[in-house]
């Protein structure tokens, strides 16, 4: 089986990449898709015949929620005899990364969220290996050029793909990517590519109070001038 | 100038001149929120004051900042050569149902081919196999090829966007820019020397295909409809530079379409377009036409049909010169 990370922004599109992908692929493809309180994607997946989990972090970082899941999806991934397994995990605090070593790493963005956004991504951009990029059919060529551009700049070493979520048109060159992904059996002692955010502070434990009293653990302070 | 070369200014030169010499690095320290640097020494002098817990916060140890830093300068300095390309192949392979196309077609540098065929024949897939460099595997087995070769699997994903410019009926503009920002910024990102003189070309260019005039202090996302696509194709025409152009149906009226396609193949592009357009259709050296999804026919545009052409195209300015008239609140008398 081979496994695919994805990662993006809210709404940048990453379902219908990922639909999109499922369909130019001759294998079959799974989907563990990571997230927060809700999720509207399984109906999605299922109206499409791809199988799919659903694991909300509630009120854990998603990011350490995802470290601890992840092998669990794989081991579902090789119960189901899938030939691609697919995370989708939308990028909330911009710090998350969930790309792990040796394991394709997609990030999807959407090019009408803004030039520079690429800049701001963060670890989930600056770590993968392809950067889909979507939406790309309803703007200019040469904002698509200056998108890629703004990618290069945030992550020289990514393949660039312009992928239509509704017609699919780039979807396929994803697929070409995706078969040469590697063939895992588990992931243990495999490596996240990025460290995840620190947490373990009274709010981790369900603290709302707020005030200097109720703080404890690791926590840091912004230095605000006088 | 490579990564080693990059790498061993880094650790020679003082931040300041560093940054003097490629303005770019600005980019890279404000992508890393990196806290103010002593710029009188070389980086990694400097970074030795940076505070250990910023780098752990930011998962980052001094030797990445300046490997990372190095191929930063390497990927943003390379300036892409213009490729240019001697022919374009497209070999057919089967219809929609599965019949051979059986077809080799060459096309030039500078020379226009139309696409025709009824709405859902097959028009946009043509082009996207030309977009994606097609080497048997898409629906429609066609082969594109390369200067007489196939492109190796691993370039087909690197020229994307190189090779090839694409344009069509709703793409629009998104971003918050003048014309003359938008076009600097294009410049820029294509790393070509931002010559004024281009730039301002490539705007009259755009003004002159445009039904209405816009300046150059026009936000990008004002423009009307004919506006944009004047716009976006003297943008093609100038500052892209992909060899090979793809339009896919412009019908709108507010641009000289075909102004606008003989400027793309003066430029040494080559043009398709798909269209439902007499004008467009017939201004091609050549139409491709498209039936059930497989390339039927390519006609030669004949001596008899360029004088067609030369009809409606009076027939056309009479329209758009009653259209004008109209608008301004004249009679047509
Ligand atoms: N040779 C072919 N084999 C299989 N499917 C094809 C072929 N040509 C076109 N199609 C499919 O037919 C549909 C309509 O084609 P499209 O290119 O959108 O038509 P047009 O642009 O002419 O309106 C698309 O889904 C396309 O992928
Ligand atoms: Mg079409």
């Amino acid at each position: 089986m081979k496994l695919i990370t994805v990662a993006g922004p809210p709404s940048s599109g990453k379902t219908s990449v990922i639909l999109r992908l499922a369909e130019s692929l001759g294998g079959k493809l799974g989907v563990v898709k990571f997230d927060c309180l809700t999720s509207f994607d399984k109906a999605r997946y299922d109206a499409a015949n791809v199988p799919v989990q659903v694991g909300f972090s509630g009120k854990f970082c998603p990011d350490h929620f995802f470290v601890n899941n992840v092998e669990g999806g794989v081991l579902w991934g090789l119960r189901r005899d899938l030939d691609y397994l697919v995370t989708e995990s939308a990028g909330l605090c911009n710090r998350c990364s969930p790309h792990i070593s040796g394991v394709l790493s997609v990030c999807v963005i959407d090019c009408l969220s803004g030039v520079h956004t690429p800049r701001k991504i963060g670890p989930m951009l600056k770590f993968a290996d392809v950067v889909v990029v979507t939406k790309g059919d309803i703007v200019s060529q040469a904002e698509r050029e200056v998108f890629s551009w703004s990618v290069k700049q945030a992550n020289g070493d990514a393949k660039i793909l312009f992928v239509n979520g509704i017609t699919g048109q780039g979807a396929f060159m994803l697929g070409k990517v995706a078969e040469s992904a590697h063939t895992i059996t588990t992931l243990t002692d495999t490596r996240l590519r990025f460290t995840t955010p620190a947490a373990a502070c009274a709010y981790c434990t369900g603290e709302t109070r707020i005030g200097e009293g109720y703080q404890m653990g690791m926590m840091r302070h912004i230095e605000y001038d006088i | 100038m490579n990564n080693t070369d990059f790498y061993d200014l880094i650790y020679t030169v003082p931040l300041s001149e560093l940054r003097e010499r490629y303005p770019v690095a600005q980019d890279f320290f404000e992508n890393l929120n990196i806290p103010p640097l002593d710029e009188s020494q070389p980086l990694p002098d400097a970074l030795m004051d940076v505070d250990a817990q910023w780098l752990d916060e930011f998962g980052i140890t001094r030797q990445e900042i300046a490997d990372q830093l190095a191929s930063f300068l390497g990927t943003m300095t390379e300036s892409e050569p213009a490729r240019s390309i001697g022919c374009l192949t497209i070999i057919g392979g089967t219809d929609k149902n599965g019949a051979p196309e059986d077809i080799t077609l060459d096309i030039l540098p500078g020379s226009v081919v139309s696409i025709v065929g009824p709405t859902g024949s097959g028009k946009s897939r043509l082009l996207a196999d030309i977009e994606c460099l097609a080497q048997g595997d898409t629906p429609t087995a066609r082969r594109v090829l390369i200067d007489g070769a196939a492109v190796p699997e691993d370039e087909r994903f690197t020229l994307e966007g190189k090779l090839v410019a694409q344009l069509s009926q709703n793409m629009n503009f998104v971003m918050d820019l003048s014309v003359m920002e938008f076009l600097e910024m294009h410049a820029r990102s294509r790393s070509i020397e931002t010559d004024e003189t281009v730039l301002r070309e490539c705007f009259e260019c755009a003004n002159s295909l445009a039904g209405e005039s816009f300046g150059s202090d026009t936000k990008v996302t004002q423009l009307s409809g004919g506006q944009s696509r004047a716009l976006m194709i003297a943008d093609c025409a100038f500052i892209s530079q992909s060899p090979i152009v793809l339009i896919d149906e412009i019908e709108n009226a507010g641009v000289d379409r075909r102004a606008a396609v003989a400027i793309l193949a003066k430029r040494e592009k080559i043009v398709l377009i798909s269209t439902h357009d007499p004008l467009l259709a017939l201004g091609a050296d050549r139409r491709i036409v498209i039936k059930n999804g497989g390339i039927f026919r390519v006609i030669e545009t004949s001596p008899r049909e360029r004088e067609a052409a030369a009809e409606f195209e009076r027939i056309d300015r009479q329209l758009s010169d009653a259209r004008a008239k109209l608008r301004s609140g004249e009679r047509l008398e």
